[in-house]
């Protein structure tokens, strides 16, 4: 082979490389666009879907800014285009001096303090009485303990908070170990939950459904599957939910096989379940685990093969997590409990 | 007024002036954040008559006012359109003057800017 050769055939697989970039970048184009505006379809976790009000009107903000935004942007670019192709010595120097004062100064301010103004009346927390609807949410690694109601016939629950349509809620937020932040997009903005202080959010959900909240502020290796179930109800089916909840749950039997085998694998030692032996704080409370929609905070759908798995081997889902696992508990056993507490309504 | 004016212009060049406005901006600044976090630590709730921190507003806009009106007389020595480049004592003068009028502005625009939002909040939320 000589060397003109050999060129050729390296300016030929050259050639061909080239090829099959482009074709991988209109592919890689082609998939992650789509994917990109896709996530605009997202309904039940996204900020610009809200079901209450502060999240539409942080929406409507976010629209008057980007909006505002891309007017200015454009009107930069149409001006210094301009400015460009124009011959020099158009502008006497006087000229020049009150177009950089209109323009770069006045006209600036006045935006600015438009779009200030129009942000400003989002910071006023919206008002809340004292016969408003209470719910004590904490952040745990990595989970979320959410008291409906504090006080007496309060309602223990983890992992999903309920909320009644058209009504204000106090949600009183607090750092169980770490700080986290509880974010439910469609509802409301961000708030950081810091141990040894309540921060209250208000918040008023002005349409039925189920959405999902998540975790915004890192707290451990499974920050990220920190999430949490949101079912906001119409006011009638919420007030006979929580009076169907206070109770012993419903299929709690003590006959059950799995009954036995929790409490002898020493579950109750972390976990509380209304009605039983169980009552200890420490875990997530599982009186009512077979309602929930999901396990582990919002990260597998509650079946009992993931409930058994997860019980026996939690840190394969959760990496950092605090419950222990229970590896030499025989699966039979997870299964037993599991299907224990999937019953559990 | 005129011999106010007079007395200005006999001014030295000097950089006092000229941080005033930048200064007072900055301590303004100061004063809206320890405003709201005193108001809210020690009395538990946000002040609703702020009688105080509209005279601390209207005081840091009189003094970058006063700043600026200094800086504008001195701007108007007579003499040469800007570019004020040479190295004499005039055009010091009237670089420092121009310099110190346009941060007399931006920082009236900042406390404003500043004190907005105060104005706007009605809870230590």
């Amino acid at each position: 082979m000589d060397a003109d050769n050999r060129i050729r055939q390296e300016g030929g697989t050259t050639a061909r490389e080239a090829t099959i970039d482009a074709i991988i970048g209109r592919r890689v184009t082609g998939s992650v666009l789509p994917a990109l505006l896709l996530a605009a379809c997202n309904r039940h976790q996204s900020a610009l879907a809200p079901f209450g009000a502060e999240a539409a009107s942080t929406r409507t903000l976010t629209i008057v800014l980007l909006v505002a935004a891309v007017v200015i942007a454009a009107s930069m670019t149409l001006l210094m285009r301009h400015a460009i192709r124009t011959p020099g010595e158009r502008l006497t120097h006087d000229q020049g001096m009150k177009l950089v004062l209109w323009a770069g100064g006045v006209f600036p301010t006045i935006l600015l303090f438009a779009l200030l103004a129009a942000s400003l009346p989002l910071m006023r927390p919206a008002p809340v009485s004292p016969a408003d609807l209470r719910i004590k949410v904490e952040g745990e690694q990595f989970w979320w303990r959410v008291v409906t109601a504090p006080g007496p016939g309060q309602l223990v629950s983890a992992n999903e908070v309920r909320l009644p349509v058209g009504r204000t809620v106090a949600i009183d937020l607090a750092g169980g170990d770490v700080i986290h932040s509880f974010w439910i997009p469609g509802l409301a903005g961000k708030m950081d939950m810091i141990p040894g202080r309540i921060n209250t959010l208000v918040v008023r959900a002005d349409k039925p459904g189920r959405y999902r909240g998540v975790c915004t502020e890192f707290c451990g290796l499974s920050h990220a599957l920190m999430a949490f179930d949101v079912v906001a109800m119409e006011p009638a089916a919420f007030d006979g939910w929580m009076a169907g909840q206070r109770g012993a749950s419903a299929t709690a039997s003590a006959a059950a096989p799995g009954a036995a085998l929790f409490a002898r694998y020493g579950c109750g030692g972390c976990h509380a379940i209304r009605g039983t032996d169980a009552a200890s704080a420490i875990g997530p409370d599982l009186s009512r685990y077979g309602n929930r929609a999901t396990l582990a905070a919002g990260i597998l759908p509650m079946t009992t093969a993931n409930t058994a798995a997860f019980i026996r081997h939690p840190e394969a889902t959760k990496p950092g997590v605090r419950m222990p696992a229970f590896d030499h508990m025989p699966e039979a056993d997870a299964v037993a409990i599991a299907t224990y507490l999937q019953g559990l309504k | 007024m005129r011999r106010l004016v007079e007395r200005i212009r006999r001014l030295s060049v000097s950089l006092w002036t000229l941080i005033v406005p930048p200064t007072v901006w900055a301590g303004h600044f100061l004063f809206s954040y320890l405003w709201a976090a005193l108001n809210c630590a020690k009395a538990g709730r946000f002040a609703t008559f702020p009688t105080l921190y509209v005279a601390g507003t209207v005081l840091a806009l009189l003094l970058i006012a006063a700043a600026g009106a200094i800086a504008t007389v001195q701007a108007n020595t007579p003499g040469d359109p800007p570019p004020h480049e040479q190295s004499t004592d005039l055009d010091r003068l009237r670089f420092l003057a121009v310099a110190t009028q346009l941060l007399a502005v931006l920082s009236a625009i900042g406390v404003v800017f500043t004190a907005t939002p105060v104005a706007f909040l009605t809870d230590c939320r």
